[in-house]
């Protein structure tokens, strides 16, 4: 196991295969810390009348019951978010982050406790100087709390499998008129041409409408220039249907083949 | 290559939606990995897709596909992985009576080290208290000011004065949490601050002891034995072995940066001691709570009110509870298995 530079974490599984989990920068996690601040501050104030009424209906017990409250929620806010969330707190879930143990397993909870703990070390003297400056020259991105505890803190992406088959199937494909040209097509083009036009067609979405319009642009040119299809044929594609046609064609699972 | 890529996620595609829908299930707790014929089918969803994700790491160019796989494996691997360490629930009453005694047993080096700071820092303390009165405002803290302001007999004479009104009437509940809060925070820190290779907990504990040191010799000098033992005994016979106890998780941590007597890597010698640090702080809190709640309701009356030996008693007895509790509670007999 070990990190990449990437800021990303290397886990090798007892199967034999190895995975890597986004590491989350100081800027993502000082606003995540910076939300669960609000958050507390807001829960507090809403929970204030609450205290001042126990105070004025309780008496001296009511008083003592208030500051126990109020300790334990700003001390224990984070950690008891931590536990029942399993690593997230409102910050990180809205800044799309998880503390994770550094081995890639589950969080026990006394790595929460610690983490949490040593919290007091890493904002030492002013605004987390020296929680910062540590995560800055660690490779895991690790307060000294991490350190002490053993955990990383990662970034979650929700992830699906590629939609290929939506791209590949129920259009219609004028160069299937052509089927001489096809196999001219599947002659021409190479493994790697063909596995960048699935790509961006796989990925259209995510592009900007200008990086779009210039990716699919290019593909095209450079598809129409290995092979060429009458003008009836192509007459009207957009560059990105051609492509779309162009990657069908290639990839269509032909009599025999499988 | 492609065109396997398109038969290959249709045809995996059913495995890894259902790897992802069961370890959901396990997450939320709908499903347990202690039923051994689900954990093997949930095992094989895993292994499967695994294999998937060793396979398509072959090829550079699926990015997408490689990121969910690898999102789905590294979820089941933390899920799989990390079934027998999660398997039992956390118990309050087991955790007292036999996880906290336990820890404090198997790291007593850091007790004793504790006790000896503390002793040698109120060694210090009594002798520097021995050559003259002029110190003492450097010696206690602010906080500490009515032990500067008074001589410890104007004190005793202050607090035995008969008095109409319970002068801790209507706000002993509220010094009680005052004092668990300040009493918690500042032993955590010391806990917290074996961080710092130890040195800043060793500072801490023999700072601790010089005070303490510094306020027995000065009772001891005025001739206020009694009142201090009947004072001090029925919390702090509970709130000084607590602070120990954090100064405890302090030099074990501090330890295990530094690395003493073991082979282990840093991250070894730190996943080792994690459990013990997190059960000494909690350990040392349910302490502080105790001690709160005597010193604010106990501790604050004096003879004639409350006579000595009642007190004294008291945090003898409790002294002896807590070594006994300590030393004794949850130790297994020799055929018992360990945990």
């Amino acid at each position: 196991m070990n990190a990449s530079r990437t800021a990303t974490l290397q886990i090798a599984t007892p199967e034999g295969v190895s995975f890597s989990l986004p590491l989350a920068g100081p800027f993502t996690r000082a606003v995540a810390f910076f939300i669960d601040f609000v958050a507390i501050m807001a829960a507090m104030n809403v929970i204030a009348p609450i205290l001042r009424a126990m105070q004025l209906l309780g008496g001296d017990t009511g008083v003592g019951l208030a500051i126990l409250i109020q300790f334990v929620c700003m001390e224990g806010a984070r950690m008891a978010m931590e536990l029942l969330w399993r690593g997230q707190t409102l910050g990180k879930k809205v800044m799309g982050l998880r503390v994770m143990d550094e081995s890639g397993l589950k969080l026990r909870p006394s790595q929460v406790v610690v983490r949490n703990l040593l919290r007091f070390v890493d904002m030492l003297p002013l605004f987390y100087a020296v929680g910062g400056l540590v995560s800055l020259f660690n490779s895991r991105s690790q307060r000294l709390g991490d350190l002490a505890a053993g955990t990383v803190v990662v970034r979650t992406i929700k992830t699906t499998p590629p939609d290929v088959a939506s791209v590949l199937a129920g259009k219609y494909n004028s160069l299937r008129d052509h089927p001489h040209l096809e196999a001219r097509l599947r002659q021409k083009v190479g493994p790697e041409e063909a596995q960048v036009a699935l790509n961006a067609l796989v990925r259209r979405e995510e592009l900007t409408p200008q990086a779009r319009i210039t990716l699919f642009e290019n593909l095209a040119t450079h598809f129409r220039e290995l092979v060429k299809f009458p003008e009836e044929t192509i007459h009207g594609l957009s560059d990105e249907q051609y492509v779309r046609n162009v990657v069908e064609t290639i990839f269509r699972r032909r009599k025999g083949t499988d | 290559m492609i065109a396997d890529l398109k038969t290959f996620i249709e045809r995996e595609r059913p495995v890894w939606q259902e790897l992802e829908r069961e370890l959901g299930r396990v997450r939320e707790g709908l499903a347990s990995l202690s039923d051994l014929k689900y954990s093997r089918h949930l095992l094989a969803l895993y292994q499967r897709a695994s294999a998937d994700l060793a396979r398509i790491q072959g090829y550079s160019a699926e990015p997408e596909l490689k990121a969910y796989l690898e999102n789905l494996v590294g979820t089941g691997y933390a899920e799989i992985h990390s079934a027998t360490r999660n398997s039992r629930h956390f118990k309050p009453w087991h955790w007292l009576t036999r996880t906290f005694p336990d820890t404090f047993r198997r790291q007593i080096w850091g007790f004793n080290m504790a006790v000896i700071l503390t002793f040698v820092g109120a060694m210090l303390g009594g002798i520097l208290v021995l050559h003259g009165n002029e110190g003492r405002e450097a010696i206690f803290p602010s906080q500490f000011g009515h032990l500067v302001e008074q001589t410890p007999s104007q004190r005793v004479a202050r607090e035995e004065r008969p008095t109409e009104f319970d002068r801790m009437s209507g706000h002993k509940a509220r010094f009680s949490a005052e004092l668990m809060q300040n009493n918690i925070t500042v032993s955590l820190r010391a806990l917290a601050f074996g961080i710092t290779f130890g040195i800043l907990t060793v500072v801490l504990l023999f700072y601790n002891g010089v005070i303490l040191g510094a306020v027995a010799v000065d009772y001891v000098m005025d001739g206020q034995i009694v009142f201090l033992f009947g004072w001090l005994l029925p919390h702090g016979s509970i709130e000084i072995p607590a602070i120990l106890v954090a100064g405890q998780g302090g030099l074990v941590l501090g330890r295990a940066l530094i690395g003493w007597g073991t082979p282990h890597s840093l991250r070894k010698r730190l996943r080792l001691i994690t459990p013990d640090l997190a059960t000494l702080a909690g350990g040392a809190a349910v302490m502080l709570i105790w001690a709160g709640i005597v010193e604010a309701f106990f501790s604050q009356y004096h003879a004639p009110v409350l006579p000595y030996w009642v007190k004294i008693t008291f945090g003898t007895v409790e002294l002896v509870g807590l070594i006994a509790f300590l030393f004794l509670c949850g130790r297994r007999a020799p055929s018992e298995p360990a945990p």
